[in-house]
């Protein structure tokens, strides 16, 4: 006979404690003021060497040497299936139109849920590279989708912000990039 | 005046609850034993009261009377009679009244119907549901009250989210209300179980038509969202792992697990304390998931109606119910006897190993759905996606599906696999044979390939356990089984098919161009303005060809909603035996030349429909299931009359002598 023999006490109160985690946890997301000025590990590091494959067949690929000389330009990580980055999109058009150069990553995508994507909600970028397994998204110190980095003219990091750019804080990242020209 | 009776109602409705409560309680205790029968009428005419107060807001729902602030914000005298009545739960006061009516209509039924429950347990279930009704009727009165006044009553509202305007959309969420609600009896049930320490196998043949039924509904539910988010949202996926979409999932594993776990213990008197737990999880998920759509606390593409403020509200209340109930088990779960023992290689084995499976996919997606959270109290956002949920959950879904092939060929108690070899031959053939032939297709990506060779073989086996029997006299709780089991490898073969086999075009098309998709040859014929009763519309005409058979038209929409002002692409279907053809039309681009191009978006997606086929077929079973249990509950009652009334005949009749 081999069913599991009576579970220990301490057991029943597991779904409790559990219960209990996620009501702290939630408390927290309640009260906690939206605050998204977190500095990155990356900051004032150079952006590692990478290259990765076009995403798309309009833009070319995307390499770290492509940060090297020029103006600052934003790097934009990114995802088709990422419900953020669809209300991201406009504001980066936005910032394109703006004249800032803007570059992406998609993060585990595919090519064509890609396409559908710059699509539907349009194509702010200059160039698009394709990260299958996050591997250049985890080397820039990013965690999630979307984040946007101020890379400047020398191919350094300036500036990291967390979470989709909305529409209040154009202003404030033509402020860094600003700051990354000087 | 209407408002103010509908409110009325409420608060009265409220107050029975609030006795229903005391009086359960009461009754418990020798000393209060004379409030005992009160709780039964009490919980009926609680029930009656709310669906009157419901009632109360449809009719000013259609009457569009706009000096009631709910209806001026969120309807408007042009909109056609199904959606000013579809609108009277499309926001957030009147569907929290749907799910305080749903709840009250469901302690009234369980009052008026349920005879089986010892009468002390059933004290307890029906103190405990009024004591969740309680803690809703305050949030409705308190924090949303669906009857305010606004003064100065405007001319007219402001309209229903044109999303919503839509003939599936209207009745999809009180279905799937009465699926999360339904599972609150559930809840209850575990909380008299535990008040009374009274679970066994009768508790479980009481308390599995209720889940039962809760969970149809449900599957309905989820399965008509499905396809409602598939074909509104012009995005061609039907599934995104949206918070709200999770929020409807997280509830349906557990009542599927209880599901489940019921029937080990309704036949073999096994699994108490287990089965106890997942009724309270059950209806906390839909508690929890309710709460983090509501609170606005994680982002979801289909909010519709959020409000941080009651945010804290509802997590007060989730506190005080789920902990509760949690607590109460912990305390309590300790002194229920241990049930009966089994061998792995069993009926009940196969169905604990469901159990473990489900309750991992569970928590995966509970802990997906909560990620972003967990996150930015460390100071990052993020967003989890199909990434993550859908090849974890797989991993978990694929076993329990495998295992599901063997399973109901086993016996109770104890089995040995050399039994049912033979039966299990043809199934593993199947799926040998079927991936082989998808890897010959061309399908060479992991969970597609193995979705395609596992699901027919687990229609064939789910099949199996009708071998050697006569079908006419076969239990109908048999084939509930075997028609929800082979519904899940419908579904499952539509799912990989669709991520193997659909085919997607994005084009600017101009006038008079064919674009070719698959099989299909498309034709944009023309594009020209239509209008509705408050909408107008730019239309394609599109003919499209099968394999230069004889060309269908499609009407795909770009639609323009001017109350409130809102565009909308509304997509146009046409459904084969073998697939779906899907359209979108986009917007119109201007080309150097002047010459006008529209986007048109294509796919076909063979096999796709098979999805919600599968989902349909998933709640038949249920249905069927059900109205097995019910008979069998009738023909018991029958029989128990009958016996009275002899022995009291004879009774009689030896008294006479």
């Amino acid at each position: 006979m081999s069913e599991k023999p009576k579970a220990p006490r301490w057991t029943l109160w597991l779904p409790l404690a559990l219960f209990a985690g996620f009501v702290v946890l939630v408390v927290g997301g309640l009260v906690r003021p939206k605050n998204n000025d977190i500095a990155s590990q990356m900051i004032g590091k150079p952006l590692p060497a990478f290259s990765l494959p076009a995403g798309s067949d309009s833009r070319p690929a995307l390499d770290a040497a492509h940060f090297k000389g020029g103006k600052p330009r934003l790097l934009n990580i990114f995802a088709s299936w990422c419900i953020p980055c669809r209300a991201e999109a406009p504001v980066l058009e936005e910032l394109r139109r703006a004249g800032v150069e803007i570059d992406g990553i998609a993060i585990r995508d595919r090519r064509e849920d890609l396409a559908a994507f710059l699509g539907q909600y349009g194509n702010p970028y200059a160039r698009i590279g394709v990260d299958d397994v996050s591997r250049v998204q985890l080397a820039i110190g990013s965690s999630g989708v979307p984040e946007t980095f101020v890379i400047d003219a020398q191919g350094t990091i300036r500036y990291q912000h967390i979470g989709d750019i909305r529409p209040d804080q154009i202003p404030m990242i033509l402020d860094k990039l600003k700051e990354a020209g000087q | 005046m209407l408002p103010e009776i509908g409110l009325g109602l409420l608060w009265l409705a409220a107050a029975l609850a609030g006795l229903q409560l005391l009086a359960g309680a009461a009754g418990l205790t020798a000393s209060g034993q004379a409030m005992a029968p009160l709780v039964r009428p009490v919980a009926i005419v609680q029930g009656v009261l709310a669906a009157l107060a419901f009632a109360c807001l449809i009719t000013l729902f259609v009457e569009t009377d706009v000096s009631v602030k709910l209806v001026a914000e969120n309807s408007h005298s042009a909109k056609p009679l199904m959606y000013k009545i579809a609108g009277t739960w499309g926001n957030h006061e009147g569907s929290m009244l749907l799910w305080v009516t749903v709840m009250g209509l469901g302690g009234a039924f369980v009052a008026l119907v349920e005879r089986r429950l010892p009468e002390r347990t059933m004290l307890a279930t029906l103190a405990g549901q009024a004591f969740v009704s309680l803690g809703f009727y305050a949030f409705l009165l308190l924090a949303s009250n669906p009857f305010a006044r606004l003064y100065p009553a405007p001319e007219d509202g402001n309209g229903l989210n044109p999303l919503l305007q839509d003939p599936g959309l209207a009745f999809h969420p009180p279905t799937l209300y009465l699926g999360y609600v339904g599972l609150s009896i559930a809840f209850s049930f575990a909380i008299g179980a535990l008040v009374t320490r009274q679970v066994g196998a009768d508790f479980a043949r009481a308390m599995r038509p209720w889940v039962l039924g809760a969970w149809i509904f449900l599957t309905v539910g989820i399965t008509a969202g499905s396809y409602w988010a598939y074909y509104v949202l012009g995005w061609g996926g039907w599934w995104f792992w949206d918070p709200v979409e999770n929020a409807s999932l997280m509830p349906w594993l557990a009542a599927t697990a209880l599901l489940h776990s019921c029937s080990v213990l309704a036949a073999r008197n096994a699994l108490r304390t287990w089965t106890v737990m997942l009724g309270v999880v059950a209806f906390s998920m839909s508690m929890i998931g309710t709460f983090l759509v509501r609170s606005g606390i994680l982002t979801s593409v289909h909010a519709f109606a959020v409000d941080p403020k009651r945010g804290s509200f509802i997590l007060a209340l989730l506190a005080i119910y789920i902990g509760g109930a949690l607590l109460l088990f912990a305390l309590r779960a300790g002194t229920v006897s241990e049930g009966e023992r089994f061998n792995i290689t069993s009926r009940e084995g196969a169905l604990v190993f469901n159990n473990v499976m489900l309750s991992s996919i569970l928590a995966i997606t509970l802990l997906g759905t909560l990620y972003p959270l967990v996150t930015e109290a460390f100071g990052a956002k993020v967003s989890v996606g199909p990434p993550y949920f859908t090849p974890v959950s797989a991993m978990f879904a694929l076993p329990m599906v495998l295992v599901l092939l063997v399973g109901p060929l086993l016996r109770w108690r104890r089995d040995g696999l050399g039994r049912v070899k033979a039966q299990v031959v043809g199934p593993v053939l199947i799926i040998v044979i079927c991936g082989v032939s998808a890897y010959a297709l061309g399908v060479h990506a992991l969970l597609p390939l193995l979705g395609l060779a596992v699901a027919p073989a687990l229609i064939v086996a789910s099949f199996l356990p009708l071998k050697g029997r006569n079908l006419r006299r076969a239990p109908l709780s048999l084939w509930g089984m075997v028609v929800a089991h082979a519904g899940m490898g419908v579904a499952l073969f539509g799912m990989a098919s669709d991520s193997a086999f659909s085919l997607e075009r994005l084009v600017a098309a101009r006038q008079g161009e064919t674009v070719a998709v698959g099989p299909w040859s498309v034709t944009l014929t023309d594009v020209g303005p239509v209008s509705g009763p408050n909408w107008t519309a730019m239309e394609g005409l599109l003919q499209a060809s099968y394999a230069g058979g004889k060309p269908v038209v499609l009407k795909p929409q770009s639609r323009t909603f001017w109350a409130p002002l809102q565009t909308n692409a509304n997509s146009a279907l046409y459904t084969r035996w073998n697939g779906q053809l899907y359209t979108v039309l986009g917007e119109e681009t201007v080309a150097d030349n002047g010459a006008a191009r529209w986007q048109l978006r294509l796919w076909w997606k063979p096999f796709v429909p098979m999805i919600w086929v599968g989902g349909l077929m998933i709640a038949l079973g249920g249905f069927l299931a059900l109205i097995s249990r019910v008979a069998q509950d009738l023909k018991r009652r029958v029989a128990q009359a009958k016996g009275d009334f002899r022995r009291e005949a004879i009774a009689k009749l030896e008294k006479g002598a």
